[in-house]
């Protein structure tokens, strides 16, 4: 992606790199990934456990000081900034966990945890003010307004879950990091959390980083994806371009692999797909562009990029 | 179809209830199941719906403070050369020691970091389990955890023997678990969410694992899972779970492409689809609590199709085929006539259309 575009993105990582532990040691966890997040827009990232996703999204948020890199959100580069100003600008990032239950306070009421972004930012002058505010946020992600005053252990998973996104809302972030927010969740919850987060991309405008490794859900809705892999960008293109005509055989591997709900079309042989054997270095790699797409990228040598059909499908 | 196949374990009317402070949970209310020998046989369901709880009743293994009110779970097990139908829920806990936990019925968990021991090396772990059912020597049980090791897929056995549980990946250790739970050579492995905890990409090898060991040692498997695709994969027989009861059975064949509760069909319409864009269709409403008892039929606050008679009356399990059946009240002869939401309808038939190219 060209420069000039990326200055006008509501968010850019550039060369994100995250390394853990002692010098001598290290384990890195992401290389030099780069992205960036239109406002309004949707980024999937997509990768197994271990492939670096959640770093990057804790890396985004502050909850990690990226090793190398840049991070610029809304005008403001975060990996610059001072404490103070990163604080200020990072308030427009908002995040949504995994586990409803371990991410909420047991000991306070939902009006309390909704209502602690407000509290911490001063932004509500009066209490009648926090309350409207509250509830307001409530009754948009499906809760009924007297529900305010009960604690999280008095709701179901799925409840727990509307509460999370309820306090990532108060906040009005122009960017939510919803990392595996439906991962915990029935199968039937799970829709209802998906068809939630689908209306409030439309209502509020708000961009969102969703990390998941549920491609189907992923596909559902984000504009775009990009797939990691042992901490690598590998592939990155509209949801469309991914779903279409994957370049890279673990994007091929991961469209693959979730079973689909047809029995008689399961049983056929899975082809597996594995690194360590698959003579591939994802370190030799370079960014190429899939056929006339500016959108469609695959990080490869231009010798396997060749070999693996990516010129001729374009 | 009639199945013809030896009997292996037999869940009828069973009935079990967990008294907590205050309020008692019945969390299973009727369950009916059949496992015959070699097959794979599903039980489907959100977490609450008793799909855990009725596994952990056949394993002997349920928590204290549970009560089996009424039914039988009846395996058929050999002793002395000759083979007995023993009800496992009357037998004393030494007999399911001796005879059916691990030897006749073993259980693979969800999390395979929680179901090893982090503090004792995996063969230590493997030659614990040979030798709690077989004498042996060491020696004899140390060869057999290394070729355990090797039929489940893990290289250099040898080295491997002496590692810790954190030394491998979230797949191998769940490999290992595979390998304990063949220890004693088991006819019955069940399966809990065997996957769920494990990346897509690793998932589809652990279940082709499991099919493999399944067709060598012609095992039966009852798979725990609220994944369909999972289903669809690897089960012959589905038995969709709700509220304690089993609302639908049938094989996958009946249960995937004529599915007649309308729970069924929310499960199936919830599945994301590749091709379309419209929003996913979602169950309303949440799983019943059981502390009280359902008035009328337990789905009936959340099923679009609800008559007058599912707020006063459970529905009886109706027969729609020798294979296939379906609690709900659409199926009674006096109810109007009403078909499957058109979206899955349409995913039905493309289904059809996948399956029939496929074949060809």
């Amino acid at each position: 992606m060209s420069d000039e575009r990326q200055t006008e993105r509501l968010l850019t990582v550039q060369d994100l790199t995250m390394r853990f532990g002692r010098k001598d040691r290290a384990v890195t966890a992401v290389r030099k990934v780069s992205f960036s997040i239109g406002a309004g827009e949707t980024y999937g990232l997509v990768g197994e456990s271990g492939s670096g996703k959640s770093t990057i999204g804790k890396c985004i948020i502050g909850l990690h000081t990226p090793s190398e890199g840049r991070i610029s959100f809304d005008g403001h580069v975060l990996t610059k900034a001072s404490e103070k100003e990163r604080r200020e600008a990072a308030n427009g990032i908002q995040m949504i966990f995994q586990d409803p239950m371990s991410s909420l306070n047991p000991r306070k009421k939902v009006r309390d945890i909704v209502g602690a972004g407000l509290d911490i930012m001063k932004s509500c002058q009066t209490t009648a003010e926090r309350n409207t505010r509250i509830e307001e946020i409530l009754e948009k992600v499906g809760l009924a307004k007297d529900q305010a005053d009960r604690y999280p252990a008095q709701f179901s998973g799925g409840q727990r879950q509307r509460v999370g996104i309820a306090r990532a809302l108060v906040m009005d972030p122009k960017l939510i990091i919803a990392d595996e927010c439906i991962a915990a969740l029935d199968a039937s919850i799970q829709a209802q959390v998906v068809n939630l987060l689908r209306r409030i991309q439309k209502e509020t405008g708000t961009a969102f980083l969703f990390i998941s490794h549920d491609l189907s859900m992923v596909r559902y809705l984000s504009d775009r994806i990009g797939v990691l892999h042992r901490g690598y960008l590998l592939e990155t293109g509209l949801t469309r371009e991914i779903f279409e005509n994957p370049v890279h055989p673990y994007t091929k591997n991961l469209l693959n692999a979730a079973p689909a709900p047809n029995p008689i079309v399961q049983s056929r042989p899975a082809h597996f797909y594995d690194y360590e054997t698959s003579g591939i270095l994802y370190e030799n790699g370079t960014w190429q562009y899939v056929g006339d797409s500016d959108t469609h990228q695959v990080f490869c040598t231009e010798e396997e990029y060749i070999r693996w059909g990516g010129k001729n499908n374009g | 179809m009639v199945d013809t196949a030896e009997v292996l374990l037999d869940i009828r009317d069973l009935d079990i209830s967990f008294a907590s402070p205050g309020e008692t949970i019945h969390a299973i209310r009727g369950v009916n199941l059949t496992l015959r020998r070699g097959e794979t046989v599903a039980l489907v369901g959100e977490s609450g719906s008793g799909k855990s709880v009725t596994m952990k009743a056949v394993m002997g293994i349920l928590p204290a403070n549970a009560t089996v009110n009424s039914g039988s779970i009846t395996c058929s097990i050999e002793l002395e050369e000759k083979k007995r139908e023993i009800d496992l829920l009357k037998a004393d806990d030494a007999f399911i020691r001796r005879f059916v936990r691990g030897k006749k019925i073993a259980m693979v968990f969800q999390d395979p970091m929680t179901s090893l021991n982090p503090t004792m090396t995996i063969g230590n772990q493997l030659i614990a389990a040979i030798r709690s059912h077989e004498r042996c020597s060491r020696k004899q049980a140390f060869s057999k955890a290394l070729n355990l090791l090797r039929e489940v897929g893990i290289t250099e056995p040898e080295r491997r023997m002496s590692q810790y549980p954190h030394e491998f990946s979230g797949g191998m250790r769940q490999r290992i678990v595979i390998a304990i739970a063949l220890s004693c050579d088991p006819e019955i492995l069940i399966c809990d969410e065997p996957t769920t905890a494990l990346d897509v990409t690793i998932q589809e090898r652990i279940l082709e694992l499991i099919v493999s060991l399944q067709r060598k040692r012609s095992l039966s498997v009852i798979y725990i899972t609220h994944d369909l695709g999972v289903v669809a994969k690897v089960a012959d027989y589905v038995n969709v779970m709700y509220a304690g009861r089993i609302i639908e059975t049938g094989t996958v064949i009946d249960v995937f492409y004529d599915p007649r509760h309308p729970y069924t069909w929310g499960l199936l319409s919830a599945i994301p689809d590749v091709e379309s864009d419209e929003e996913l269709y979602s169950i309303p409403g949440t799983p019943p609590v059981l502390s009280k008892e359902p008035e009328g039929d337990a789905f009936a606050p959340r099923n679009p199709y609800a008559l007058e008679i599912d707020l006063k009356a459970e529905a009886p399990l109706f027969k729609i085929s020798n294979t296939h059946s379906a609690a709900t009240w659409l199926l009674d002869k006096r109810a109007p006539k009403v078909e499957r939401p058109e979206s899955l309808q349409k995913r039905i038939d493309k289904m059809k259309r996948e399956a029939a190219e496929y074949v060809r």
